[in-house]
């Protein structure tokens, strides 16, 4: 039922790991779906320079995770903003229905991050970031 | 150690013996009468048809016309709960008690029968070892209850529910018993009259017979509704050419089974229980289901901070077959109903992993799982951030 892409960033993550020196960690999911992923991003220059993940969940939480980490590396603050669930999915060669919301949580954490980077700066997130976070991804289908 | 295949899904569904396959061979296309043919070759499969069913019938406890032969496990459950549902809802009542942890082939029948028909279901809860307590099941027949339905053996944690017992209530209550013994055939002893058991669900796949096929113990005198219209198989009852192959294999996978029983239970429980005291090792690790009454090949478990589906797809990497009651391993979003029953949270519940061996299963096998299912855990845990809470006391 998983691509080989899948199974490939499954069975070899990509950027596993936590990144001390972060300076944009955010967290998503809930422990009652099954699934939490954590994101960590180093920003400099407002370029994404490195990026990290530790995940709870299934085989689609921990591809997506690795994927996302992997998409949004070397990328502008902007543009890793612009991650969409899709792009994600469609880079792993697609997902099954039911894992669609591992993509959803894949696409939050890094929002998250983002949040938490311009919180560190006394800046409000949300008018740029957008809600994420309990946005009750799984529980709700 | 060198990987190996080890296969640890037995309640899921087994290899057909040799036995088995053996007795199936001549079935497809030397001997492939129509048993309802009057000429010789339907008359021959007409015979091996019916010394299957006597063997069956012997191994349970019942007489060869009180078996039907059905297309699945599911089928047996089916047909047992609807046709006395039918049966009874006008001359009794639409009452039918179960248990929190049956299989869907019963929940989702009873449900089926709630919201189409006005069926009340009674759900009897069960402990945390996933046993239900006779004093509830007492309290809970009614007059115009109809059946109790209530499986022998669990198929996600192993528990073995008190049958005997439960039959004996209903008996003496004058309330019809089923059964749904799927998990429990050819794996520990059972006897229909002995268990005061009106109607008991079978499946071949589960004792190394072939898939898609089953059979129902219907007590004689229970006048069980038609379930397929059409010929005279089954009296009538399952309309439909038998798989006369399925179900010599069927017989045959059973007699073998039954005949090795004392053997297999013996020499299978001692490699549960290796499991069982190697894993629970696993710091945050519990076993699910009641430590000794429960199945001879299930060792049932859950492993905190982790998450079910991936535990199976990386034991398979490794070449272990195993399955797990989590949600995104079931395909649902909830856990498994049956961990839930048990009382565990969702977030604990999520962490389950079941093996479950048999009669072909080796001590290299236990060795090999021993061996690589901690290092599995370790490794999804050194990448979960639950893990990293747990280890900081933050839950
Ligand atoms: C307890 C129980 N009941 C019923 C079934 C359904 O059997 P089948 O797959 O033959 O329909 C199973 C099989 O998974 C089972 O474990």
């Amino acid at each position: 039922m998983y691509s080989e892409k899948v199974m490939d960033h499954f069975t070899n993550p990509r950027n596993v790991g936590e990144l001390p020196d972060a300076n944009a960690v955010g967290r998503v999911g809930n422990p009652v779906c099954g699934d939490i992923m954590q994101i960590y991003l180093k920003i400099e220059n407002d370029v994404v320079v490195d990026a990290k993940f530790k995940t709870f969940g299934c085989g689609a939480a921990i591809a997506t995770s690795s994927m996302a980490t992997e998409l949004v590396k070397g990328k502008t603050v902007e543009e890793a903003l612009k991650l969409s669930n899709k792009a994600v999915t469609e880079a792993l060669d697609g997902l099954p229905p039911v894992k669609m919301h591992c993509s959803v949580l894949a696409e939050e954490g890094i929002k998250s991050a983002i949040a938490d980077y311009y919180k560190r700066q006394g800046i409000d997130p949300e008018p740029i970031v957008g809600c994420i976070g309990d946005c009750d991804h799984c529980c709700h289908h | 150690m060198e990987k190996r295949f080890v296969y640890a899904d037995n309640a899921g569904t087994t290899a057909v013996s040799r036995t088995a396959l053996d007795a199936m061979l001549p079935y497809f296309s030397e001997n492939f009468g129509n048993p309802s043919g009057v000429y010789s070759v339907g008359r021959a499969s007409r015979r091996a048809l019916e010394e299957a069913r006597e063997k069956i019938a012997g191994t349970v406890g019942a007489s060869a016309g009180e078996i039907f032969f059905t297309g699945s496990g599911s089928e047996a459950d089916n047909w047992a709960i609807r046709g006395v549902a039918e049966m009874l809802a006008e001359k009794k009542g639409r009452h039918i008690i179960t248990s929190a942890v049956e299989h869907h082939a019963v929940f989702n029948t009873l449900e089926w029968l709630e919201k189409r028909f006005g069926f009340e279901i009674t759900t009897l809860p069960v402990d945390s070892d996933g046993l239900i307590s006779l004093e509830d099941l007492k309290n809970a027949i009614r007059d115009d209850t109809v059946l109790v339905t209530i499986m022998a053996a669990n198929n996600e944690i192993g528990t073995i529910m008190p049958v005997r017992e439960i039959g004996a209530i209903c008996r003496e209550k004058g309330v019809l018993f089923h059964t749904d013994a799927v998990q429990a055939v050819g794996h520990i002893p059972i006897d229909v009259e002995a268990m005061n058991v009106d109607m008991l669900s079978m499946a071949a796949h589960k004792f190394r017979g072939p898939k898609g096929v089953g059979a129902l113990y219907v007590r004689k005198g229970i006048r069980l509704p038609s379930l397929i219209h059409g010929g005279g198989q089954e009296k009538g009852k399952r309309a439909g050419t038998e798989n006369v192959a399925g179900i010599i294999g069927m017989a045959a996978a059973l007699e073998e089974a039954v005949a090795n029983m004392d053997e297999n239970m013996a020499r299978v429980s001692a490699m549960r229980d290796r499991l069982i005291d190697g894993l629970t090792k696993i710091p945050y690790s519990s076993l699910t289901g009641h430590r000794t009454n429960r199945l001879p090949g299930t060792a049932s478990f859950v492993f905190e901070c982790i998450e079910g589906e991936s535990m199976i797809l990386t034991l398979d990497n490794a070449g272990i077959c195993a399955s797990s009651g989590s949600a995104c391993s079931s395909g649902s979003l909830d856990p498994s109903h049956v961990l839930m029953a048990i009382g565990l949270s969702h977030a604990t519940a999520h962490g389950s992993v079941r093996l479950t061996i048999n009669e072909c299963s080796t001590d290299e096998d236990i060795d090999y799982i021993l061996e690589v299912l901690p290092k599995t855990v370790e490794k999804l845990r050194s990448m979960s951030p639950l893990w990293e809470d747990r280890l900081n006391g933050k839950f």
